[in-house]
This record gives structure tokens, C-alpha cells and sequence, in this order.
């Protein structure tokens, strides 16, 4: 009894104890800001390359794949269905994306994925990351009639302006055209030579000429059209392709989001094809949406385009059976837990000479590792301040127990026993740690809440940016309070407390009562 | 009792009743007492009691053999100059040192060589003591003080259930000693005669035999010396309280019942 009531008053009138567990405060709440922040961080981190990479991905060694995607996924279902929730075929190439900017030729250097547009959404999260709304629903590839968002959907509607984006689409697509014609047609009509005076010939240019106008008077350039075969931009599209937003988008010098490319662009795929030796292939396709997952290692290399069109322009139909070969299937599972039981069944039913079978974790290791490294090294150092405050408390006890040399005399006297005045200063030692971690739980805690006011607080205090959205593709700072790291951290930092009051203690306890008296 | 202190009684022989119905608490007996035909019995006794001190290597010797006999209900002075060894003897009646030599006997019982744990008992409640710088503790009130030894006595949870009654014979003595108004006050508010007070209240508090004053005027002025003596007195005469004061002024020491003079370490009848 005594031994919480005196320390209860030590508590209270010791303010010099109670500075000396600032340390302490301020390192639980560091380590719970650090390890909210990191592990939103992680997670948002994770739940993106997740939601790009599926489950599990089963991929054949050699880049022109395997034959017959439909009996491979039958395969995989026999063997694991009953974790699968989908699967879907792809076709994965290196591929150089070549585009006309500026009057210029600008080449990018992209990851090609054939993707099937009715089974995309089964096995990843590709058309969540859609900029049209309808594309989201269901995937297609067909260049839409505008309706694609102007606002940055993932970041809130205060940030990333995109008005260009409104007139994305067919819209976009015949304002460029009829440019282009016109600039052609002045070219032609520069160029031309004068027609060679045939009988027929002139017949044929008359002929001509009338139906031209008898096209319509809305369309001048109508008559520029020599042939019907050849690809009309203001109607036609080629082949879809989505294109990572980071491959176009870029900021000017006032941080406005500009665009090389728009839904609506023509642009030229060059890919190896699947023969022997491989050969490059040119294909056009026509960029009909954007893709933003916010991973600017994944916005700045993906370019998706229908699996049938990338296996038939590189030779992965068989000609015979007419069913086509893929380098990958994609595979959720129900319960992405299961991930690493799944691989190793497939890896024992399919010969891994032939198939390379992962989880989306081996694929993103060492990215996962670094950041995993990242927050244990900084708990090491955060943990390493409280275990300095420990010192801090250290001291200051044994300070403490020199000042109460006559008080523990005297307890002695009156019957103390030496576990009892130990009793006392442990106890003591205990309600510093309590008071400390406590208050630095709540800071820690509050201020992982109000995170984002914070930083905004900052920003406006000192005038630039805390967090730039734009560096980490997060416009706001992440953060998750996981109970269990706050729980550990407290603890610890009681146990630091504890044993930091330990040798004090002891001394306390070993005090002779005659000598303690004789303290004057 | 020539055999060696035996910690579980061999002989019980009822104790005689001394202290008034308000301060006798019911306790366990920690051996029987000597039956005495003529005298009190002896209530604390020191045997061929010697201490020295070590300063660096050499020796100093303070006691060289005390015997001494308080008998039960007595009032007894140690006098003797500054540095004559009273101090260390009192402290080694209150089993708060360990004598180089020699015995220490409560109620013909060896005390001195009892396990921490059980002088620790022994200090706790049957031997109270007082100082001459009092010796309260700065954090707690007055009542607090006096309730001290009560919670040293027990865990948190029985005193909590006994503590009315703990509250109840803390406000009694406190009164008794001429406290009563000054319950909630904290050693520093208080003066030199009202701290000595409470420190009596303390060590009465858990209804010693022995009261052990060590210079408990030495720091007051005459006229608080007196009331503290008389107090002490009262106490004794009373209550039936021995008391073992220390002191090294003659004419507080001859207010005892009996005088001893402490000379070279040794007892001399005065």
C-alpha cells in the first residue's frame, strides 16, 4: 500500500522524472508515425502491384509461349480449382511504341501485354484503372465517343485537372484527321502533277470530280479520298491499345498535367514476332484509353492491346487448328493467402523446365524486401531512442534514490523489507513508462489521424510542398494504425522503463537503514 | 531460557495486559516471556553487546561489551557525550544494525540474528521508534505518517479493507499526542514539536512494547522538549509503554526512571 501511495506522490512532485520520459514520449510516437506511414505506405504499394500482377502468374520460358490457353487453364483448374476464382490468357512482348509528336518521331520503350477484353477483369484489376467510365465496367477496345474522366478519379476531384481529356475520343480523333487531310490535300494539290491527257483519263477525273461534291457539301476533303480501301482516320480505327498514363502525361513548368498522346492517337507498335530467327513487326493501333495505376514503374512501360490481334500479328496462330499460343495466364484465387500453396501445387504438376510458375509477392521481392528492410532498420533506430530515454531514466533514479536515502531509512525502520522499497522504485520506474508511452501513444496516434492536416499546416508554414504528390503518386500521405505494432511499441517502451529502474531499485533496496539515517 | 533463541515458543506464559484497551491490538506473540517472580520481566536485553566502525583499515571500536536490562514497563536514559556510542546502541536494540558481538534479546528471545524478514516484522510492530530530526516523510501528511507503519504491516488490499479502522486508531493517537487538528498537514507545514508528536503517533501506532527515542528533544526548544516528554511520560505511566530514550543532556535524563551512563562504550550505573 505504501508503495503505491509513495509513488503516486513521487509522481507527482518529481517533474524532473517526468522530463526525463520525454525521450520516451517522443520515441513511441515517432515509431507509431513511422510504422503507420510505412505500412500505408506498403500497403498502397502492394494493393497496386496486386492489383496489376494477379494471384498467381504461370509463364512459359520462351517468349513465343505455349499452345492452346483454353487446355492449359483446364489443366491448372483440375489441379488447384478449387482456389481459382479466374484466370486470363496473355501475351507478353518487349516492344518499341513509336508516335508522332510535334512533327517529330518520339520512341518509347514499353511492355507489350496482349490481354483478352472478356476475361481481363477476372484475374486483375486492369480496367479498374480506366479513365472511361464504361471501360471500367467492361473492357474494350473500341475508341469511345468522348465521356473520358477529367479528373485525376483515384486522387479526389481537387487534384489533377485534366480538361484536355473532354474532347478525348472520336471527337479528338476527327479534329486531327481532317487536319492532317487538309494538310495533305494542300500537299497534293502542290505537288501534283499535271494528269496525262488520255481520253479516259480525263473521263476518270470527271468522274470523279462529280462524285466528290455529290458526297456531301459538309465534307470538302471528300474528294481527296482516291480509293475506298485505304484507311480512313475520320471513321476507322486500328487495333486498341491502352497506354500506361505515364507514357504520355508529363507536368510544364506550372505542375499542369499535359498530354503527347490522347485517346484518339494513332501510334506504331514494333514487336519481335514469333519465328526463327524473330523478326520486328510494325503494327498501328489507336490509343483508345488510358492506364493509371499510380506504380510509375508500371504507368510508364504497360501498353495493352487485344491478345487476338498481338497473337495473329506475330505468328501465334497455329494454322491448322487456328488456336493460338500465349506466354502467360493470369490466375486470381479466392483467398489471396493461398498464394504460395497454389504455386507449389502447379509447380509440381507442371514440368518447371517449360513453365516458370510465381506469386505476385516473388515477382515484387526485392521491392517488397527493400521497403519490409526499410521499416526494420528504422524501428532498430527509433527503439534505439527510447532505449537512450531508458539511460536518461537510468540516471535520473539513481539521482532520485541518493535524494530519498533518509525516506528509505526511515521505511526501513518502521519495518520495510528491502522487496518492498524495491517494490516502491520499480513501481515508480513503471508509472514514468506508463505516463510516457501513454502520452506518446496519444500524439503518435493523433498525429497519424490529422497526418494530412499536418503536412498541409507545414506546407502553408514553410511555403513548398511537405508531400508531393507528384514524386509519390499519392496525393494524400498514407497511413494505417495497425493495434498490434502499438501495442508492441508501448510495451516495449514500459519494458525500457522497467528495466532502466532496475539498478536504481536494487540500490534502493540494499541501502543499510543505519547508514540511510545517518543522512543529514 | 538457556537454550538458543528459539523462534517458535516453547513455553507460552500469558502476557500481562499493560497498554490501555484503546491501544492494546490483538498481535501474535513472538515468544513467550520469562516468568519473573520479584520484577518485571526483562522486556529488552543487550548482552556483551560490541560494535566498531571501519575507517579505512583501522577499527574504531563504539561498544565494547553493553549489558543492559529494560524490564518491562520501565522508563530508562542512556546518557553519554556525542559520539559515546548511544545512537549505535539504540539502533542496534531496534535490530536496524547488527552488533559485532554479543546478543540482543526482546522478551528473552536472540533478536539480532533473526532473518531479515522477521526483524523487519519485529521493527514493524513491536518496536516503535523516534528520532531526534523526527525522520517523517516529506510526501505524506501527517495522518499519513502515522498510518505508514500500518501500510508497511499489510498488501494494498487488506489494508484497504481495515482501513477505517487503520483511519480510526491513526486519528485517536494523533489526537492523543495533541494532533488532532492538524491531520491533513504535511511534515513541512509543521513545526519541530508537532513533528516529534507525530512521529510518536507513528510509533505507536501499531502498539509496540518498546518505544526507542533517540535525542527525541535534542532538536527542540526547552519548553517543547518538556511537553515531549511529558508525553513520553504519560505514555509510561499510563500505558505502561517501555521506553528506551537516548539523550546526552542530564536533566532530561533524569526525568526517566532510571539512568545509565555510557562511557567508553561501556554502561555505567548512574
Amino acid at each position: 500500500m505504501y508503495k503505491l501511495l509513495l509513488c503516486w506522490r513521487y509522481l507527482r512532485t518529481r517533474y524532473i522524472a517526468l522530463a526525463s520520459v520525454i525521450s520516451v514520449t517522443l520515441g513511441v510516437a515517432t515509431m507509431i508515425v513511422v510504422n503507420s506511414v510505412m505500412s500505408g505506405f506498403s500497403f498502397e504499394m502492394k494493393s497496386r502491384i496486386h492489383g496489376i500482377l494477379s494471384d498467381v502468374i504461370f509463364e512459359s520460358h520462351s517468349m513465343s509461349g505455349f499452345h492452346d490457353a483454353e487446355y492449359h487453364m483446364e489443366q491448372i483448374m483440375r489441379v488447384a480449382g478449387e482456389y481459382i476464382a479466374g484466370m486470363t490468357p496473355t501475351v507478353h512482348v518487349p516492344a518499341m511504341l513509336t508516335f508522332k509528336y510535334g512533327g517529330k518521331m518520339v520512341t518509347r520503350q514499353v511492355t507489350l501485354i496482349g490481354v483478352d477484353p472478356k476475361t481481363a477483369g477476372n484475374a486483375s484489376s486492369l480496367p479498374e484503372f480506366l479513365q472511361h467510365p464504361e471501360n471500367r465496367k467492361r473492357l474494350s477496345f473500341n475508341l469511345r465517343e468522348g465521356g473520358y474522366d477529367t479528373h485525376d478519379r483515384q486522387s479526389g476531384e481537387d487534384s489533377g485537372d485534366r480538361d484536355v481529356l473532354a474532347d478525348a475520343g472520336w471527337p479528338y480523333r476527327r479534329w486531327w484527321a481532317a487536319r492532317e487531310q487538309a494538310f495533305e490535300f494542300d500537299a497534293e494539290q502542290a505537288m501534283r502533277v499535271p494528269p496525262p491527257e488520255f481520253e479516259g483519263a480525263e473521263q476518270q477525273a470527271g468522274a470523279e470530280q462529280a462524285a466528290g461534291p455529290a458526297a456531301g457539301p459538309k465534307d470538302p476533303f471528300a474528294a481527296a479520298q482516291p480509293k475506298q480501301n485505304v484507311f480512313n482516320p475520320m471513321q476507322e480505327q486500328h487495333a486498341g491499345l491502352v497506354l500506361g498514363i505515364a507514357l504520355s502525361n508529363y507536368r510544364d513548368q506550372n505542375n499542369k498535367e499535359r498530354f503527347l498522346l490522347m485517346p484518339g492517337d494513332d501510334v506504331q507498335l514494333t514487336f519481335p514476332n514469333a519465328g526463327n530467327p524473330p523478326r520486328a513487326i510494325n503494327s498501328y493501333f489507336t490509343v483508345v484509353d488510358l492506364y493509371e495505376s499510380k506504380m510509375s514503374e508500371y504507368d510508364s512501360t504497360f501498353v495493352f492491346v487485344p491478345i487476338d490481334v498481338l497473337q495473329k500479328d506475330r505468328g501465334m496462330i497455329d494454322p491448322t487448328s487456328k488456336v493460338g499460343y500465349v506466354n502467360s495466364i493470369q490466375i486470381r484465387l479466392k483467398d489471396e493467402r493461398d498464394g504460395d500453396l497454389v504455386r507449389d501445387k502447379l509447380r509440381a504438376a507442371f514440368p518447371t523446365e517449360l513453365y516458370n510458375i510465381s506469386t505476385w509477392r516473388d515477382k515484387q521481392g526485392p521491392l517488397l524486401a527493400a521497403v519490409q528492410m526499410e521499416t526494420a532498420i528504422l524501428n532498430v533506430l527509433l527503439f534505439l531512442i527510447i532505449a537512450v530515454a531508458g539511460f536518461g531514466i537510468l540516471a535520473i533514479f539513481f539521482m532520485i534514490v541518493v535524494e530519498k536515502t533518509r525516506d528509505i531509512g526511515i521505511l526501513k525502520a518502521l519495518g520495510a523489507s528491502g522487496r518492498g522499497i524495491m517494490g516502491i522504485f520499480l513501481a515508480y520506474g513503471l508509472s514514468l513508462g506508463m505516463v510516457g508511452s501513454g502520452v506518446g501513444m496519444v500524439l503518435g496516434l493523433l498525429f497519424v489521424i490529422y497526418i494530412n492536416q499536418i503536412a498541409e499546416v507545414l506546407s502553408y508554414i514553410t511555403g513548398h510542398d511537405v508531400f508531393d504528390p507528384s514524386i509519390y503518386y499519392f496525393y494524400k500521405i498514407p497511413a494505417i494504425i495497425d493495434p498490434f505494432t502499438v501495442a508492441w511499441i508501448v510495451c516495449g517502451a514500459l519494458a525500457i522503463a522497467v528495466m532502466a529502474s532496475v539498478l536504481p531499485a536494487r540500490r534502493a533496496a540494499r541501502l543499510h537503514p543505519v547508514e540511510a539515517l545517518r543522512y543529514e | 531460557m538457556s537454550d538458543a533463541h528459539p523462534i517458535a515458543p516453547t513455553a507460552r506464559i500469558p502476557r500481562r495486559r499493560v497498554g490501555s484497551p484503546a491501544l492494546s491490538v490483538p498481535r501474535v506473540e513472538l515468544t513467550a516471556a520469562p516468568a519473573s517472580e520479584d520484577a518485571s520481566p526483562v522486556r529488552l536485553e543487550a548482552a556483551g553487546l560490541c560494535k566498531s566502525y571501519r575507517k579505512g583499515r583501522v577499527a574504531i571500536p563504539v561498544l565494547r561489551g553493553v549489558d543492559i536490562q529494560v524490564r518491562n514497563g520501565e522508563f530508562l536514559a542512556i546518557i553519554g557525550q556525542s559520539g559515546s556510542g548511544k545512537s549505535t546502541l539504540l539502533h542496534l536494540l531496534g535490530t536496524l544494525d547488527a552488533p559485532d558481538a554479543g546478543e540482543v534479546r526482546y522478551n528473552d528471545l536472540r533478536i539480532d540474528n533473526l532473518p531479515a524478514a522477521k526483524r523487519d516484522q519485529l521493527r514493524n510492530q513491536r518496536i516503535g521508534m523516534i528520532f531526534q530530526f523526527y525522520h517523517l516523510l516529506p510526501e505524506f501528511s501527517a495522518l499519513e505518517n502515522v498510518l505508514s507503519p500500518l501500510m508497511i504491516a499489510s498488501g494494498a488490499l487488506a489494508y484497504y479493507r481495515r482501513r477505517r479502522q487503520h483511519l480510526a486508531r491513526a486519528k485517536e493517537l494523533l489526537e492523543l499526542v495533541g494532533l488532532g487538528h492538524r491531520l491533513k498537514h504535511k511534515p513541512r507545514e509543521l513545526s519541530g514539536g508537532e513533528m516529534q508528536r507525530t512521529a510518536i503517533a507513528r510509533a505507536l501506532v501499531a502498539g509496540p512494547d518498546v518505544l526507542l527515542a533517540d535525542e527525541p528533544t535534542g532538536n527542540l526548544d526547552q519548553s517543547t522538549g518538556e511537553e515531549i516528554l511529558k508525553i513520553l511520560r504519560t505514555l509510561n505511566s499510563q500505558q505502561g509503554l517501555t521506553i528506551v530514550m537516548v539523550t546526552h543532556d542530564l536533566a532530561i535524563a533524569e526525568q526517566a526512571d532510571r539512568v545509565v551512563r555510557l562511557v567508553e562504550g561501556q554502561v555505567q550505573q548512574v
